[in-house]
């Protein structure tokens, strides 16, 4: 199972996290702020995995977005690349060649896709198709439901 | 402005631009402080807020948390937007609550209320908002409010496939977090199992995960799955990639559902049918079959995901360990990946070969692989730590001898740590001494050289391998004349090093005559073979040779005479260095004049070793771990105590000399061990003051170390000294009368485990499993501030015998190092129970207290029973429990008088405090007890069952305890035998 998945930026900064655990926020702080120095003083050419605790850390770097996953003794390292090869397919065919600004001003995107992806720490949707019909189907309500904002106020002359 | 999907809140993206376009972090928490300001102002006095600001606002707050700011406000407003009726603002309001809320009580009644609305919605989108939401909060109230709503929609027919797939995965995530809040109904089981079979690859993966779980906790009632797996697993390794569209990830079919069938037959024995078992068979070999197939692919996802299949597959084979033809496979497989390009697959190898060398039909096929040569030294490290850390009794002697093969080819830079490494195996786990000289002199074969001097127990113990291997034959007359042979065959080899010239020739010197009888190793043979190599060696060796040739003189009368001529020859008897002159001209004499009964007497058998000289012997003999390194001081004087005595003392003394500088070089040694007794009887004394008061006599729990208290090092002796002075401005800590913390959180799971006058220390245990997390609360008495305070818990006796198997992991979290008065600091410790343990940690505490350094000892009162987790069963099932564990050690009976009154209540209470359940009902005798428990360690799990028979008469119990595993049921009856 998937503990938590983390993005940061190669400078350190946090611009996603999500929690499959329940933990307060002192312990996200400092498992966040321990993982991320580990990870970025980490070579290039070293493997994506390492012990942790008790637990195993995956992660790969993307451009300037390192996406970082916890994961339990038992679970499969290699998979888990990925799976979170497969998110970053995700975003970037949603976005269209997704960059670090797409995921820092649409950050409720990247928690819905998540959750289309992933929940509960376990893979729910693995096809790509499905899961950004998912994600269309919400950006046509989305859009329907704007329609219906604008043509009350358009009603009401205030448009 | 970046791109901006769907309705694109624009007031956010424009404060996203703002607080990316500030200069400075205090430019960044203004333009915050002033947003959160607004946000709050909207919220308080806007009453005509439409969803869509509330959107906005909520969305907003999330941002400024998600950078680290915390948010204390707008949950009104989160919550609200559930209720709406527009599917973005309740996906927003759902949002909050899932990152911000997820742990808070506040409104939990709302929310559940909201989810509830939506999940009996028509609007499957609606339904999947309020699933997801459940499944990332996750807690105990929504698996209770919601125990029947979700499995409903699970295994409902007209529920839609993605409904199904959150269902599924929420039902897991319940399950993980509140199983207990969670009612399973066993008519659900057969509809969950055949989720496998859904013609959604979706749905089945999903499902896959939520059974794995149930499967966990219930393996007998989920057995339906293996069969179900196994044909699924089936049909996708053998159809071709195409035939599963976007489930084919990279030219790989279905890999997320393929790893995850895959690991749900590991909770099970290989099949029983031979079909199934025949086509599960047949699938493992599939997958290894295709891992030989050119790749489809040059991308790395496409290798990734064949290979994370193929890892699975080698997972259950290993598993299985049952089909020797797959085993042998998997670890040729694993060969392969081992000479990969890629660290990812070196690293994995590694970590399976690790596991598959404790299967007994691979052990032979991983040998195979110690010797393939890793490129990257950093990776081939990792495996001769695999190797080392594998190691254990049984299969000590293998792996030492593997490590010793791959030692011959090993890499320089690693040769020296893999020496040290042999020697302390070859130590640890000696089962005989023959065993152990072998091992020995094979080192000296090939790493003479790391060996030799200080290399080898550089840090720890400048002891000298050829050293320890000679007393262990002096002190053993059992191995004597087997040390003989086998030194004497170790010469015969071509090259040789120097060192084992040295270990040969004081062996011979002293039991040459052992093996005389042998033709192959007559005395004159010995002596040749000896002097082949002396003209070799340096003068220290020759020396030592030519006592040896001495003690050969009164030995080997009859070859007297070879061994003067040599005496006699010029580059001896004028040798330029003195020393081999010296002996030279002396031994002569000697040989000539003394009569056979003199030189027997001066020549005879060294005597044994005082025991205390080898710590290495010392811990032969015990049994435990090396590497505590407390002699370190002393190792280089011992070192030359040994042997080069006869190196330097000639003739008549030479016995005596030798004895007396080791008798010298050990009074060092000794003195040590005096320092530190004497410190050690500081604390029995203090100890013994108080274990007059003390109630339950049963340990030594806690030592009050006021300023004539003991402390470790020498330095902070004087310094404590001269504090005490100072100290006596202030209410000295007179040496209290502790709290004992004996067995005191046995039944229960919080407690004070400590108090003194100064402190108060308690405790509060939750476990899981083999998990335990432990709140301590250290509360300071006094007025005066405690500083550099550090708490430590140890691992004490038994829980660091074996060194490198750890029965307990520790993870403590770091805490502030001063305690103002008369207040408490709270540190949390993980602590995880990697094999069951007998000997309880000791926690250590130093700190501060008005300058004079305190140090405080005490028995931290974790036992094995807190890894006991209840089980409930049937009286059928515990006694056929009961009967199948009837091997010997797995029962432990006692009969002990009873301390208290024998109240039924009483007993209950402690027994179920225990951990293990208190079954009613299960014996015919109302008045008897009993009961069952798993106890979690992260190797295994041990069944526990246990019957407690009181007798009101004679004021006695009988207590009986079986147990899965050796020792344990023996421990468990010790923790209890005096409680009743």
């Amino acid at each position: 199972m998937i503990q938590f998945i983390l993005l940061f930026s190669r400078q350190g900064k946090l611009r996603l996290q999500k929690w499959y655990t329940a933990q307060t926020d002192k312990s996200k702080k400092k498992i966040t702020r321990e993982l991320v120095a580990t990870i970025l003083a980490r070579k290039p050419k070293m493997s994506s995995f390492l012990e942790w605790k008790e637990l195993k850390v995956v992660y790969k770097r993307y451009a300037s977005l390192y996406f970082c996953c916890g994961i339990e003794q038992e679970d499969n390292e290699l998979l888990t690349l990925e799976t979170i090869h497969r998110y970053v397919e995700l975003l970037d065919k949603y976005f269209g060649s997704v960059c670090e600004l797409d995921i820092i001003f649409n950050f409720e995107k990247a928690y819905f896709m998540f959750d289309e992806f992933i929940l509960g720490g376990e893979i729910q949707e693995t096809s790509k198709k499905a899961v950004l019909k998912a994600i269309n189907d919400q950006d046509v309500i989305q859009e329907e439901e704007l329609e219906e904002k604008r043509s009350v106020l358009e009603d009401l002359g205030l448009a | 402005m970046p791109n901006m999907r769907g309705d694109g809140m624009r007031g956010l993206a424009v404060f996203i631009s703002d607080i990316r376009n500030c200069k400075s972090r205090e430019a960044e928490l203004r333009r915050i402080n002033k947003e959160l300001t607004n946000i709050r102002q909207r919220f308080r006095t806007d009453k005509t807020l439409d969803g869509y600001q509330k959107k906005k606002y909520v969305c907003k707050l999330l941002f400024i948390f998600l950078l680290g700011h915390d948010i204390d406000f707008g949950y009104m407003e989160a919550v609200n937007l559930l209720s709406s009726n527009k599917y973005t603002e309740k996906q927003i309001g759902y949002l909050f609550i899932s990152v911000i809320m997820n742990n808070s009580t506040e409104m939990k009644q709302l929310i559940i209320q909201n989810i509830r609305n939506d999940l009996q919605s028509r609007n499957p989108i609606f339904i999947n908002l309020a699933l997801q939401c459940v499944a990332n909060i996750g807690e105990k109230e929504m698996a209770t409010a919601f125990t029947n709503d979700i499995p409903r929609l699970l295994i409902s027919g007209d529920t839609i496939d993605p409904v199904k797939q959150s269902a599924a995965l929420c039902l897991l995530r319940l399950h993980r977090t509140s199983s207990d809040a969670l009612q399973m109904n066993t008519e659900w089981t057969g509809r969950i199992i055949h989720l496998l079979n859904d013609q959604h690859l979706g749905v089945a993966t999903a499902a896959v995960s939520l059974i794995e779980a149930l499967v966990k906790r219930n393996p007998e009632e989920y057995k339906g799955c293996v069969n179900l797996a196994v044909s699924r697993l089936s049909r996708i390794v053998t159809s071709s990639y195409t035939d599963f569209q976007d489930y084919t990830y990279y030219f790989v079919p279905a890999p997320w559902l393929c790893v995850k069938l895959l690991r749900v037959l590991q909770n099970y024995p290989p099949p029983d049918d031979p079909s199934i078992r025949s086509r599960l068979n047949e699938c493992l070999d599939t997958i290894l079959n295709k891992a030989q197939e050119p790749l489809k692919s040059k991308k790395v996802q496409h290798s990734n995901a064949r290979n994370a299949v193929l890892f699975e597959a080698i997972n259950l084979i290993i598993h299985m360990d049952c089909e020797s033809t797959l085993l042998v496979r998997a670890c040729n497989q694993l060969g392969q990946f081992l000479q990969n390009r890629e660290t990812n697959l070196r690293y994995l190898a590694l970590e399976s070969m690790c596991l598959l060398a404790t299967s007994e039909f691979s052990h032979d096929a991983v040998k195979k692989h110690q010797e393939t040569s890793e490129r990257d030294v950093s990776v081939r490290q990792r495996a001769v730590d695999l190797l080392y850390a594998m190691c254990d009794r049984s299969n000590a002697q293998d792996i030492v001898q593997e490590m010793l093969t791959y030692l011959e080819t090993a890499d320089y830079t690693i040769r020296e740590e893999m020496v040290l490494k042999i020697a302390i195996l070859g130590e640890k786990y000696a089962i005989d001494y023959k065993w152990y000289l072998d091992i020995m002199l094979k080192l000296i074969r090939i790493a003479g050289d790391f060996v030799s001097e200080e290399v080898i127990y550089d840090r720890a113990e400048k002891g000298k391998v050829w050293y320890r291997v000679i007393q262990v034959v002096v002190n053993r007359s059992d191995v004597q004349s087997y040390g003989a042979k086998i030194a004497f065959e170790a010469l015969q080899a071509l090259a040789c090093h120097e060192n084992m010239v040295k270990v040969t020739g004081y062996i011979l010197g002293e039991y040459g005559n052992l093996i005389a009888l042998d033709p192959r190793s007559i005395p004159m043979i010995q002596f040749e073979l000896l002097h082949s190599k002396y003209h070799l060696c340096s003068p220290t060796t020759r020396c030592l040779l030519l006592s040896t040739y001495m003690k050969f003189v009164n030995l080997f009368p009859e070859i007297k005479q070879h061994i003067q001529e040599v005496l006699r020859h010029e580059s001896n008897f004028r040798s330029s260095d003195v020393e081999i002159q010296q002996r030279s001209i002396e031994y002569l004499k000697l040989s000539e004049v003394c009569t056979p009964t003199v030189l027997a007497t001066v020549l005879e058998v060294m005597p044994p070793y005082p025991e205390k000289v080898s710590p290495l012997l010392v811990r032969l003999k015990q049994k435990k771990p090396l590497m505590d390194g407390s002699l370190s001081g002393a190792g280089g004087d011992e070192s030359t105590a040994a042997v080069d005595g006869l190196n330097h003392e000639s003739t008549h003394t030479e016995t005596h000399k030798t004895n007396e500088q080791l008798t010298s070089s050990h009074a060092i040694n000794l003195n040590q061990h005096t320092v530190q007794q004497q410190q050690q009887n500081g604390l029995l004394v203090s100890l013994d003051n108080e274990s007059s008061t003390d109630e339950n006599n049963y340990s030594l729990a806690s030592i009050l170390s006021n300023s004539s208290a003991p402390i470790t090092s020498n330095n902070f002796y004087k310094q404590s000294s001269l504090d005490q002075q100072q100290s006596s401005f202030y209410p000295k800590p007179n040496s209290v009368p502790s709290t004992l913390g004996s067995k005191k959180l046995l039944f229960k799971t919080s407690d004070v485990i400590f108090e003194n006058d100064l402190l108060q220390i308690g405790a509060k245990l939750e476990t899981q499993k083999n998990i335990c997390r432990c709140e301590l609360y250290f509360g300071n008495k006094t007025d005066i501030n405690m500083t550099s305070f550090s708490p430590s818990l140890a691992l004490t006796g038994e829980l660091i015998q074996q060194a490198f198997i750890l029965e307990l992991r520790v993870d403590a979290e770091q805490i502030k190092s001063t305690i103002e008065p008369k207040t408490q600091t709270k540190q949390m410790l993980t602590i995880e129970c990697l094999k069951e343990f007998r000997d309880i940690p000791k926690m250590n505490l130093s700190f501060f207290y008005s300058n004079v350094p305190q140090k405080l000892e005490f028995s931290f009162p974790l036992y094995i029973n807190k890894f006991i987790e209840k089980v409930e069963m049937d009286s059928n099932n515990f006694f056929l429990r009961w009967k199948n564990l009837d091997k010997p050690g797995q029962e432990c009976q006692k009969i002990f008088s009873a301390k208290n009154p024998i109240d039924h209540e009483d007993c209950s209470q402690k027994l179920i405090g225990f951990g293990w359940s208190n079954l009613v009902g299960i014996d015919v005798n109302t008045e008897n007890f009993c009961g069952a428990g798993i106890l979690h360690t992260t190797g295994q799990q041990i069944g526990c069952l246990y019957r407690l028979e009181p007798n009101k008469q004679t004021k006695m119990y009988r207590l009986s305890v079986r147990a899965s595993k050796d020792t344990v049921a023996t421990r468990l009856t010790e923790l209890l035998e005096d409680q009743f």
